[in-house]
């Protein structure tokens, strides 16, 4: 910015000595404000960069002393003696595992609700029920690991359980992942509970994507005589496909990290059972339930787990990012 | 009508029975799971909950007064620290560095913040507050909802100053308004209802969390106010006493979180009628 000073003889010194001083005043708020943003947007990368190193630091006893065995191991016992034998391998499982079953039953749930806002819902019926929908995702995790906890895990373990493990007894495979007995506290109750609380996710973003299709496109396949059906299936999915796989995995990534409700229902059991009706427990569940009363090799070895969930978040939730951002660039040309 | 067209209408109608059904489906999950919360926790919302403290085990009575203090501070406090930052942060985003390669890559590492596991936020804390200080305190918790808030409120800066039509801008430079001047005199003020949702949905998202408070604030039995102290909070004090035989700090855990809920219900339905259709992610 150049400043132009306008000289009018002598009459006008005082008033120009007041507008040095203003612009002077203006000149360093200003970039005293420049600055303070600069360094505000900063702190967010540093952010990222605390976290991670503050998780090398902590992980680094337990990176050292197990190495690649961590991944491998399924054996955790912070007590045994001499040393502890901590593995990773339970937990693992148990994220990933969870986490998937709920994508199999969020995924398809609110690809039909998203389905039903864009395409079927009147008009007036549209807003209610995409904010009641929202709303899911506005209740705290840990209201749904108490409700998981009273009110699902009973009904799960007296009536739906006993029933699927019935059904499947004779079929070979299955009656290994659905055998019981049941239980209250397991990976399938949790894996429920993760699909409630991602559902919204998935909803609200397959909904804004699919509203992204040019009516344009929607009116020539009515009128080359498509049912709703066919328009949904033949133009709006394709149209909209990479958004609606970033939006997946960012429920996914949710579902990864998700704490509270998972620690109320999936039982912290280290063993790995082929039966998803049995307890298990995840990454953040291990972190929630034993971090507060850990020290030295078991709380590296913790913290080693949250740096492994950091990093495995971190890919899925860029991957989500860049397809959406695809996305987004299409539209805007 | 033929009856290849018939069969394509049945399964037409067929697909779109199930995306009703599924949109039933998942409305009954909202309604059964507030209705559990009123059901159970209704009975405890008395005037005890807001004015007496957590009381020990196996006792009569008692309430959440030190808990719902003790979230309030915390909660206030960690908007105090994240919003200012987040703001400006937004704000250089939008304002000063719109076109520039780094905006973008903040906007990416933003959102994955906004999404990371508040858990790993827990730990992070832990280690670079917690440890350092020697131990568990208010102070810490509040620092761990400060870093939970701060994407929020990043995001919803940007998107609203976004919105901002230029002209405006370009209108208070060519009158020789200094650009932080032009930001704060009209950009912010012709945003303000944007950023104010911002705050709220930062406010709504952090004062659910409980995973970052279990070892960074703790909780606390007793009245304390005191910042380097472990601190009494909603979340966690749900989260001990519902996992507790003691019937009175059962019905005491469910009135707090049929409290939590109603208070981050109401404040996710404020902001969505303040922007209006405009949702914010």
């Amino acid at each position: 910015m150049t400043d132009v000073v306008v000289q009018e003889g002598a009459a006008a010194a005082p008033t120009n000595a007041w507008r040095a001083k203003a612009l002077a005043n203006f000149k360093t708020g200003d970039s005293t404000f420049r600055i303070l943003a600069q360094l505000a947007a900063a702190t967010v990368l540093l952010l990222l960069g605390g976290i991670i190193l503050s998780l090398i630091i902590g992980a680094w006893p337990a990176i050292t002393t197990y190495g690649v065995d961590f991944l491998t191991t399924q054996r955790w016992a912070p007590n045994a003696r001499p040393n502890p034998v901590l593995g990773g391998l339970g937990p693992i499982y148990g994220t990933l595992i969870s986490s998937v079953i709920a994508l199999l039953i969020a995924v398809p749930v609110g690809l039909g609700i998203a389905i039903f806002l864009t395409e079927l819902c009147p008009q007036w019926l549209r807003r209610p029920v995409g904010v009641a929908v929202e709303l899911l995702a506005g209740i705290p995790s840990i209201i749904y690991g108490m409700w998981g906890f009273f009110v699902l895990g009973p009904l799960l373990a007296d009536q739906i359980e006993p029933a699927i493990a019935e059904a499947v007894e004779n079929i070979p495979i299955l009656n290994v992942i659905f055998a019981g007995p049941a239980s209250n506290l397991s990976l399938f109750n949790a894996s429920l509970v993760l699909a409630i609380m991602i559902l919204p996710f998935v909803t609200a973003i397959a909904r804004d994507v699919f509203n992204t299709v040019p009516p344009v496109l929607k009116e020539a396949a009515y009128g080359l005589g498509c049912t709703t059906w066919e328009v949904v299936r033949r133009v709006v999915i394709p149209y909209t496909r990479v958004g609606v796989i970033g939006g997946i995995m960012l429920a996914l990534g949710r579902a990864l990290g998700e704490t509270m409700a998972v620690t109320f229902v999936i039982g912290n059991s280290f063993r790995i059972s082929g039966s998803i009706f049995a307890p298990g427990t995840t990454i953040s569940a291990a972190i929630a339930s034993e971090f507060a009363e850990s020290r030295d090799l078991h709380q590296s070895a913790l913290i080693l787990l949250g740096l492994l969930l950091f990093v495995l978040t971190f890919f899925v939730l860029a991957a989500a990012r860049l397809m959406l951002m695809r996305l987004e660039r299409k539209q805007g040309a | 009508m033929n009856p290849f067209y018939a069969s394509r209408r049945r399964t037409s109608k067929v697909a779109m029975a199930l995306c009703t059904g599924a949109t039933i489906f998942g409305l009954a999950w909202l309604t059964m799971i507030l209705f559990t919360l009123f059901w159970n926790g209704f009975a405890g919302l008395t005037v005890a909950l807001f004015t007496e403290m957590t009381p020990p085990p196996n006792a009569q009575g008692g309430g959440l007064l030190n808990a719902i203090v003790g979230s309030l501070i915390l909660t206030i406090l960690g908007i105090g620290v994240g919003a200012p930052i987040g703001i400006l942060a937004g704000t250089y985003m939008a304002e000063y560095g719109r076109y520039s390669k780094i905006t973008s890559v903040i906007r990416f590492i933003n959102d994955i913040l906004l999404s990371a596991p508040s858990i790993i936020i827990g730990l992070f804390v832990y280690g670079a507050v917690v440890v350092p200080m020697g131990g568990f305190s208010g102070l810490a918790g509040a620092l761990a909802l400060a870093v939970i808030a701060l994407p929020v409120v990043v995001r919803t800066t940007e998107d609203m100053l976004l919105l901002v039509p230029t002209q405006l801008r370009e209108a208070a430079v060519a009158l020789g308004m200094p650009q932080s001047y032009m930001i704060r005199k009209i950009t912010w003020r012709a945003a303000r209802v944007g950023l104010v949702t911002g705050l709220l949905l930062a406010v709504a998202r952090v004062s659910g969390e409980t995973a970052p408070l279990l070892f960074t604030a703790l909780s606390n039995q007793f009245w304390s106010v005191d910042l380097l102290k472990t601190m009494a909070n909603l979340p966690v004090t749900i989260n001990n006493f519902i996992n507790n035989p003691d019937p009175n700090w059962k019905r005491l855990a469910w009135a707090g979180a049929l409290l939590i809920t109603l208070a981050v219900l109401s404040l996710n339905i404020v902001a969505r009628s303040l922007s209006g259709g405009r949702n914010p992610k």
